[in-house]
This record gives C-alpha cells, structure tokens and sequence, in this order.
C-alpha cells in the first residue's frame, strides 16, 4: 500500500519550509527511523525520519524547493515490488516523525501542485490571479505574490512578471528614470527561511512588546581572576578538556540574579503573567545567515563545567544547523553577547514570550573611582530590555544589581 | 478621411495583412488593403490551404489501396489528377472570395496594385499603389503595416523553370503525376510535397543537406518520420550535396552525394523547397531607417521597424514563417498602435505543423535545445502503438514526447507525430500559454478513447506515471 510522506510542522509554528537535500534516492530502501531528507525551516536543517518501511517509490518535490507548506505530500513510499501510484492516489502517512498535531488542512489534488497553494495570500482575503507556473516560480524563489504586479490577460501575474520581480526584487521599484541612467545598484537576494522568521518575529517583538532598557557597569576582574583559576585546575578529564569562558559564567550569574528576582523570569500572557520556575537561558549565536539561540536549559541546577560543555555542543550544532527545535525554541531568558566584538554598549529585542533580554559589551580597562583613589578595573556595560508590561523600573534595576554582585563576587558561581 | 486617407494602410493581403486590417476596423480604426495578387496571400492561393486539400486526396488514394486492412475490396482503383488539382484550386478560390467578404463587411476597401512607401506629407505616411490597370494611386495613413510576405528561395542552379524544376508554385498545379519526382529540401513545404506525391503513386527521392529530415523538429521525430516515408517507400537522403541540375528535354539528371560517394540520379521533375526570402524589394524600404537583415525587415518585439509608424509583421519579418505566426503580430501590431496592451509574441509559443502522412506537429523546445538553453529537463513518452484509438483508427505509428523543465514543471516542449497530431497540438499550446504545469495536466481529464488520451500519458510518463505503457 503506497503511502505519501507529508512535509511534517517540526516546531510549533512552523508552516512552512524549504527541502534542502534528499538523503534517500529514489528507489532506495527505507526503514522506520531511517533520515530520508533534510528540511530547512524557521531556524535550522532538520531531518525527516521515515516513519513506515518501504522503498521511497517518488519525490514529489526537487531539492531546493521553497515555502513548502505543512502536510504536503513530498514522497511517496511503497512496498518492494508495488508500482508507484500517481500522486494523489495514495493515503497520506502520519507526518513524518516529531511532528506535533497541527491542525490538518488536507492538501486536495495531486501532490507536486500542492505546495503552490502555500504561496501567501494577503490577509485581507483578495484573491491573487497567477499562473499555476508563476505560483510555482514564486513559491521556490520565496517572492511574495501579493507584491508582484501580474502583466497577463486581466492582470495575472505571469511566469515574466516573477522572474522580472527576481531580478528588480519584488518589493522594491527602481525610481531614477534619467537619460543614461546607470544600471541597477541593488540586487535582490531572496529570503531564506530563517530570514523571514528573523522579520517576522523581531517586527512583532518590537512592534508589540513596550521594551525599556537599563543599563549598569559591572566590574570583571574579580570574575577574570576566578576564570583564570578555574581553567588552571587540571580537571578529571585531564587538562584543556575543557575551558570556561566569560560568557559561561556570565549565563550563569544570569541565572543565579533570576533566582534571585524571579518576577524576571517570566512571561507575559493577556490573561496573567507567567512566572517560570526553571531557568532556561537562550544564547544568541550568530550563524551565517542569520541567527539562532540554542537554550541551556535549567541553568540554576547545573555546573559551570556542565553549563560550558552543553553550550560548546550547542553552539557547534547551531552552527552545523543541526539543532533540533526543542533546542532553540523556548526559553525564558536571553543573553546576546557581542563583547568579542568590542562594542561599548548596546540593546537588544526581546525574544518573545520571554519578558528580558540581556545585552553584554566588551570588558575593557579603564579607570575608575574606589573610594577616594583611582583605580584601573576591567568593566563592562550590561543593558537590560525589558517588557514594561510584565516587569516594572524598579524590579529591572534590582535584578541588575543582583546581577552585578554575583559577577563582583563571583564565588556565587561555584557554590 | 477622402478615401485615399486612413489611420492605417497594410500592404499585403495574406494572413498578417487582411487580419491586421480586420482587427483595425474592430477597434474603429480605418484601414485599407494594398493588394497586388490575390486576398489571403500565399497561405490561402499558394500554400497552406491547397496544400491541404492535395494532401487529403493523397491520404484517400492510401486509403484505396489499403483497403484489405479494414475488410473492404474494390476493384479498379483509379483517380482523376486534374480533378484532384482543381478540387484544390476550388479550396483557395472559396476561401479567397471569402476574405473578400469579410474585408468588405468590415468596411476595409482593398486596393489592388503593388504598395510601396512613398515618403511623408503633413505627418502622414504615403503609400504608392500601382497597377497595370490604371493609374498609381497615392494613399496616406499615420500607420503603415508591411505584410508582404515571402516567395521561395531560388539557390544557383536549382531555380525554379517551371517546367522541369519546380518551386512550390507549380508543384501545385502539375498537369500530370510525375513517375520520377526529386525533392530538395525536407522542411516542411518538401516534406509534404514528397509525401503527396508518394502517396499518389510518384517515385519520390527526398534529399536534405541537414543530418535528419525536419531538420527544425526534435530528433525523434525526424527519425521516425524518416522511417514512415522509407516504409512508404520514399527514398530518403540526408547530409546529402546536390549537384548541378543537367536538364534534357523531358527529366533532370543529378549527381548526389552521400557520406563522400556521389550517385546520379534522373528524375522526370524535380522540386526546389529550398527555404524562403522575404519580399523586400520594390516596397520603398530604400533611403527609409528601416533596417534589413539577409531579407527580412528588422522590427523590434511588437513590429516596429527602424521609421516610425511603419511596421512589419509575418513572413517578411523574419522566421518562423507560419500563417498563424503572421496573424498574431497582426493582431498584436494593430492593437499597439490603438494603445491597447500587448505582449510580443514568444517562439516557444507557437505551434509548427506538417501535414505529411504521418503528420507532425510540436511546439516549444525540443529536448535538445531545452539541454542547450540549460534546463534540465524531465522527457515523457508515449508511444500511439499503446493508443487504443490509434489502434482501432489503423494508424498505430506515432509517438508524443513531452519536456518538462524538472526544477518547476513547466511544459517546455511537445513533439508529436502519428494521425491527427496537428489537430492536437493546441492543447499543448494551451498550457504553455496558459503556463500549466505538470500538475494541472496530470489532473485534465482526457476523453476515452481518442489519440489524445496519448498527449495524457506523454505527460505522466515524464513524471514517471504512465498507466498504459
């Protein structure tokens, strides 16, 4: 009995993805559990486990297909020996493993089309006349069809006008119209997933979400002189097998001031606010095309050494893309540090449905007054953004100054 | 307007010209048709359209002589050449006097003579109409349409004589069937002229200087047209050189060569279907801006030559050099000019057909060219031998291939030879045009049982679905 693989939700909002790469062939033998592609989505590359035995008789969409729609058919799996049916013709599977239940808006119609349907549609319900290959172009390339202007009969957006909305970049009219004017200087590079989830979500935080921000210096040697120490002890595992970082114990001072004020540690909800009990610390790190932030999770319970082991793994995967999304999503507090860069100061956007984000710049030497003397200390800048609606000035400036201590006196760390 | 003053003037009558002048007096323009021959062109008098009626007399004497294959016999199986020629003259002279009609419902008077620009008078275009019957008459227009279309090439050596060399022309109004006929040229004019005369009872020798016959058609298709017109008994050579006609009184000896060995042959007449050139003399394009290339009128995308307010459309504006090409930039052309929206036509899009037995027809790229133009591609096949209504037609040899573009599932290209494909080829033609994918063909539901349930399976055999073969 031939069976269709459906594009499975790997995360809770994710309604779409991109097919990055086959991992089985056509033809080649599946087995529950077996990977047989890898899909790219909000954050990461996940895989896609086979959750029936067989042979993959089809792939319905080519690699590199983007804006796939969840519970579009993408394979079809049969028996050894079973022809293999249309697309279309065959009882969907279960979504492909881990996906959690959303709701299932069947997907009517032969497979290879169904994805086009998943080209977005303005929310105020127009209907938007394009070709079926337009849709299609569309959907690969991620334009969005409501900003390209059809040229067909009656206005359809046709093949022409999608690839013309490539190469001016579908948002954006090239204005000077001058005699001799130079060529275009701009070029449209389309969003990536991930992209497109960094927009929407840091729209929605800053546009709804009223972000304060406080600022204080903390001093860093006391913490330096621990680190130093620290990382001299040969450990069990022999020496170098692992070193803390600064960003290890900053997470974990993070969560020892959560503990400590833990009306931080919270979530604002329209009906109440919710207070988190675990600690759950979501790091910002970089990737190459965008941005992640892996979760150390239940920081107040653990080690700095098992803290500083679970974030290199972390950080390695991020990078690999290679997380999986209950790695990255959640969380209910964030550090974005960027004093490797040497920033004096800086804000960050809060990371939704957490209620603070802690920004950290670099540490850098400089004078200070300590009663009547001057003296040199390694300080650096820590801001504090907050969601107004959950945590007031005071309570931002308390947890701020808990913080500060823990890194000041820093033993805290390893008690 | 006095009568000699109209927004636009054509010059030509054939399928670009009087439908230009049609589709002008739709939008409320006024127009006028310089003529010099005959209503309807090439295409209705000289070409398509009584080409099409020898071709079915053709097709009925293959009949007769099969007739055991459908359980009938008959004796004394005979025609009338002469009547068949004037059957089909009768074609072109209905359709001729039909164009007429339509030109004088619209309102379009036609002038008859040959036109030429004649330079401009207070902004307005002037075309010199002249005839051996009476005065030259001097036209103006703010628009002038250039439509006159193209005659046979006439290569050193194989002109055309009329008598024992002939051009389209007169291979369409012989007085008798050549015994021994020379085709040179398989495009499509050679090629149904070779099949005609074929199946009429001609020994026939077609000759080609490409490596394959239908040298524009995908590959597969030319090999097995090959194959049909061999078993039909028709000598077929390919990469071949012609040459020099030696003519005695009644036939034409020639020496062919053939992958280095030369063979002469001797023929009772030989066909020159050599390729066209376009008429761009004597139409007053001298001293104008208006660019040639080799002979055809340069335009840009929607018609526009090099003067302004003058326009090219159909053959004489270069290849591909189909009627149906013609009528559509005649459209398009004269909607341009009334501020109408256009959009310039794209070769992909138009169909080619040749209507020799057994027919072919395609439209798009063919999956060679698709490769070259660095798609890639996905190729379905279906042969008509798994057709049911080709098998009960008794006519089980064809096949239709499709190409798809793999990365978005746009139909690229459709080949298709076998019966009746030339009636087909416009629903392929719908879904490029109408940029269908795969999808929606998979999902059309074709009518059971007919040959284009095969253009069907064509489609599902790309995608690795076909259910009948």
């Amino acid at each position: 009995m031939a069976i269709e693989v459906l594009m499975p939700a790997l995360s809770p909002t994710m309604t779409e993805g991109t097919l990055a790469r086959w991992v089985k062939a056509e033809g080649e033998k599946v087995a529950i559990g077996d990977v047989i592609a890898e899909i790219e989505t909000d954050k990461a590359t996940m895989e896609v486990e086979a959750v029936e035995e067989g042979i993959l008789g089809r792939t319905l969409v080519p690699e590199g297909t983007q804006g796939i729609a969840v519970n579009t058919p993408i394979a079809i799996l049969v028996a050894e020996g079973e022809a293999v049916p249309e697309a279309g013709a065959v009882k969907p599977s279960k979504p492909a493993a881990s996906a959690p239940a959303t709701q299932t808006t069947a997907s009517s119609g032969a497979a290879p089309t169904a994805q086009t349907t998943s080209a977005s549609l303005p929310a105020t319900g127009t209907r938007i006349i394009a070709s079926p290959l337009a849709k299609r172009i569309a959907s690969q390339k991620g334009l969005d069809l409501s900003r390209i202007k059809g040229t067909g009969p009656n206005g359809r957006i046709v093949r022409r006008d999608v690839e013309n909305a490539t190469v001016q970049g579908a948002t954006v009219t090239p204005t000077a119209a001058l005699a001799g004017a130079s060529a275009p200087t701009s070029r449209a590079v389309p969003h990536s997933s991930m992209r497109k989830v960094i927009a929407r979500r840091l729209s929605e935080a800053k546009s709804t979400i009223p972000h304060f921000y406080v600022s204080v210096d903390v001093e860093l040697d006391a913490l330096l002189a621990l680190r130093s120490q620290l990382n001299a002890t040969s450990p069990d595992e022999g020496p170098e097998a692992f070193k803390l970082s600064v960003n290890d114990m900053l997470v974990k001072a993070s969560a020892i001031a959560l503990k400590r004020v833990p009306n931080v540690n919270a979530s604002f909800t329209d009906e109440a606010t919710l207070l988190h009990d675990n600690v759950d610390i979501s790091i910002a790190v970089s990737i190459p095309d965008g941005l992640i932030t892996p979760i150390v999770k239940q920081v107040n319970q653990k080690s700095l050494k098992e803290i500083s082991k679970e974030t290199k793994d972390l950080v390695k995967r991020a990078r690999a893309g290679k997380l999986k999304p209950e790695e990255f999503q959640g969380g209910t507090f964030s550090i974005s540090n960027m004093g490797m860069f040497g920033v004096r100061d800086f804000a960050a956007i809060i990371n939704p449905p957490q209620a603070a984000i802690l920004a950290i710049a670099a540490g850098k030497r400089q004078p200070v007054v300590k009663g009547n003397e001057l003296a040199i200390a390694t300080v650096m800048t820590v801001t504090l953004s907050v969601d107004h609606r959950v945590v007031d000035g005071a309570m931002a400036a308390e947890w701020l100054s808990a913080f500060r201590s823990v890194v000041e006196s820093p033993l805290t760390l390893v008690l | 307007m006095s009568g000699t003053d109209f927004d636009i003037i054509v010059v030509g009558g054939g399928p670009g010209g009087y439908v230009a002048a049609l589709r002008a007096a739709q939008l409320g323009l006024s127009a006028a048709v310089v003529e010099a021959r005959h209503l309807g062109g090439i295409c209705l008098n000289w070409g398509c359209i009584p080409t099409k009626a020898l071709l079915r007399a053709s097709e009925i004497n293959h009949l007769l002589h099969d007739l055991g294959t459908y359980g009938f016999s008959a004796e004394k199986v005979a025609f009338d050449f002469p009547k068949i020629i004037a059957r089909s003259r009768a074609v072109s002279k209905q359709l001729s006097t039909g164009v007429a009609h339509l030109l004088k419902k619209a309102k379009v008077p036609v002038f008859e003579g040959f036109g030429k620009l004649d330079g401009v008078a207070s902004g307005k275009r002037k075309v010199l109409v002249t005839s051996e019957k009476g005065q030259p008459v001097t036209l103006t227009a703010k628009h002038v349409i250039l439509a006159t279309g193209a005659r046979a090439r006439a290569l050193p050596g194989l002109e055309a004589d009329g008598k024992l060399v002939w051009s389209y022309r007169e291979a369409l109004v012989p007085d008798e069937l050549p015994r021994r006929l020379l085709v040179i040229g398989s495009g499509a004019i050679g090629s149904e002229f070779a099949s005609f005369y074929r199946n009429m009872g001609s020994e026939v020798t077609l000759v080609e200087v490409a490596p394959r016959i239908l040298p524009v058609e995908d590959e597969e298709i030319s090999n097995l047209a090959r194959k049909a017109f061999e078993k039909q008994g028709m000598r077929v050579l390919t990469s071949a050189k012609v040459g020099p006609l030696r003519k005695s009184d009644t036939d034409v000896t020639v020496a062919i060569e053939v992958d280095g060995k030369s063979e002469d042959f001797t023929v009772d007449r030989v066909i020159s279907a050599v390729g066209i050139v376009g008429n761009i003399e004597n139409i007053g394009l001298e001293g104008t801006k208006i660019k040639t290339d080799r002979t055809h009128v340069v335009t840009d995308a929607l018609c526009q030559t090099g003067e302004p307010g003058v326009y090219a459309i159909g053959d004489l504006a270069g290849a591909p050099w189909l009627a149906h090409k013609a009528s559509h930039e005649a459209v398009m052309c004269v909607d341009a000019i009334a501020g109408k929206p256009v959009h310039p036509i794209e070769i992909t899009k138009i169909p080619g057909c040749t209507y020799c037995r057994p027919q072919v027809a395609s439209v798009g790229y063919t999956e060679a060219r698709a490769k070259e133009a660095g798609y890639k591609v996905r190729v379905g096949r279906f042969p008509l031998r798994a057709n049911g209504k080709a098998l009960a037609m008794g006519e089980p040899d064809g096949l239709v291939k499709t190409v798809f573009d793999a990365s978005t599932g746009e139909l690229l290209g459709a080949h298709m030879i076998g019966a009746e494909v030339t009636e087909m080829i416009q629903g392929y033609v719908i879904a490029r045009t109408g940029e269908l994918t795969e999808a929606e063909l998979a999902e059309t539901i074709f009518p059971h049982p007919t040959i284009s349930e095969s253009m069907h399976e064509a489609v599902l055999a790309a995608y690795d679905g076909a259910l009948h073969f």
